[in-house]
């Protein structure tokens, strides 16, 4: 999933200082799932703003509501129903949201109620960690199901470095030095023989260095 | 000028209930602050944290959960968890700018304890002295 964190309140109280009606509008998906901006996470910013507004003697009043996503058009036209009701949007979905409601609706102030961080998944309760950079051009086949490019602090390619010492990251001492891992893995498979080859010089064209990148299914266009 | 401090509590059942089986009389004959609202709770674990904001939004100048010790919870983890709430609201609380001290928690024993009065009393002269919460009522 699409890892999220609540921006600083500092920061949300300044995008939303000149307006007096906030839709606070949370997403179903990703950040429901990580606690950042779901339904219940859309209560608390909206009363926090609320809290914020009254503290600075200001009017304000909010709308509360969360979508069952805000990364396709049929939901984002759903905002539609609260037109004419709110000066601007806190969204608190994933920043792909916040593009959609821009894109589609370009007269609408739009602002990111949380920082986007990361594709990852749940380590533990309250606790997520990066799984996955969407480089697009995925070598996890190589390494085991590991992600290097990911979970290496260098991302390197032909590792580990020599900065690993006994599992663990040399930039983070709390990190499992992944290429460690990767080693174990393929040991473990029988697969250790692959980390005799040495990895070609990386393309990283797919990994968004090259401009903004497509997706496109023929099958699927209409 | 005189302030009296309006501070609600959200106290579980089993932190409150031999205390409130004494009855209001007998609470205030203990010394329990006339400020304080008590708000009965299941337990404190399941406090969700638009609760505990609604109170300040409502109007209270100060809040506090009273639970179990944290590791003897009834609902073994219920009071632990508040505590994080609580300590959630705190930050945001000085990320507005607001004094962080006018939300506490506070673990108690079970049952008929002095400390149930204690908590609410400390609160009280605590938030008297703090003053009145620099939220302005009335913009909902």
């Amino acid at each position: 999933m699409i890892i999220a964190e609540r921006k600083p309140l500092n920061e949300i109280m300044n995008m939303v200082q000149d307006a007096k009606r906030i839709l606070v509008l949370g997403c179903r998906g990703c950040v429901t799932v990580c606690s950042a901006g779901g339904e219940r996470e859309v209560e608390i910013l909206a009363s926090l703003i609320r809290l914020g507004k009254q503290k600075a003697g200001q009017e304000v009043s909010t709308i509360e509501a969360t979508l069952v996503r805000q990364c396709d058009k049929e939901y984002i036209d759903s905002i539609d129903q609260w037109d004419g009701q709110y000066d601007a949007i806190v969204s608190m979905a994933c920043g792909v949201g916040v593009n959609f409601i821009a894109n589609l609706r370009p007269m609408v102030k739009v602002y990111p109620g949380v920082n986007t961080s990361s594709f990852g998944g749940s380590a533990e309760q309250g606790v997520w960690s990066e799984q996955c950079a969407g480089c697009g051009n995925c070598i996890l086949h190589l390494t085991g199901g590991l992600c290097p490019v990911a979970r290496c602090a260098k991302s390197l390619m032909n590792g580990p470095c020599g900065g690993s010492v006994d599992g663990r990251c040399e930039i983070h001492k709390e990190v499992p030095c992944i290429w460690q891992a990767i080693h174990d893995k393929l040991v473990r498979i029988d697969k250790a023989d692959q980390l005799a080859a040495i990895a070609p010089i990386r393309d990283w064209s797919t990994a968004g260095h090259g401009g903004p990148r497509k997706t496109m299914r023929n099958d699927l266009t209409v | 000028m005189s302030f009296t401090p309006n501070i609600q509590a959200f106290c579980c059942h089993y932190t409150s209930q031999q205390t409130l089986a004494e009855g209001p009389q007998g609470l205030l004959a203990d010394g329990f602050p006339k400020s304080v609202t008590i708000h009965r709770l299941v337990c404190t674990g399941k406090l969700e944290v638009s609760t505990l904001l609604k109170a300040f939004e409502d109007g209270a100048d100060g809040v506090y959960v009273a639970g179990c010790p944290a590791d003897k919870c009834h609902n073994l983890m219920g009071s632990q968890r508040a505590a994080k709430r609580v300590g959630a609201i705190k930050k945001a609380l000085a990320e507005l700018g607001v004094e962080p001290e006018r939300i506490e928690m506070y673990h108690l024993e079970r049952g008929f304890h002095p400390d149930f009065v204690k908590a609410a009393q400390e609160m009280d002269e605590r938030i008297t002295t703090l003053g009145p919460s620099p939220f302005q009522g009335g913009t909902k």
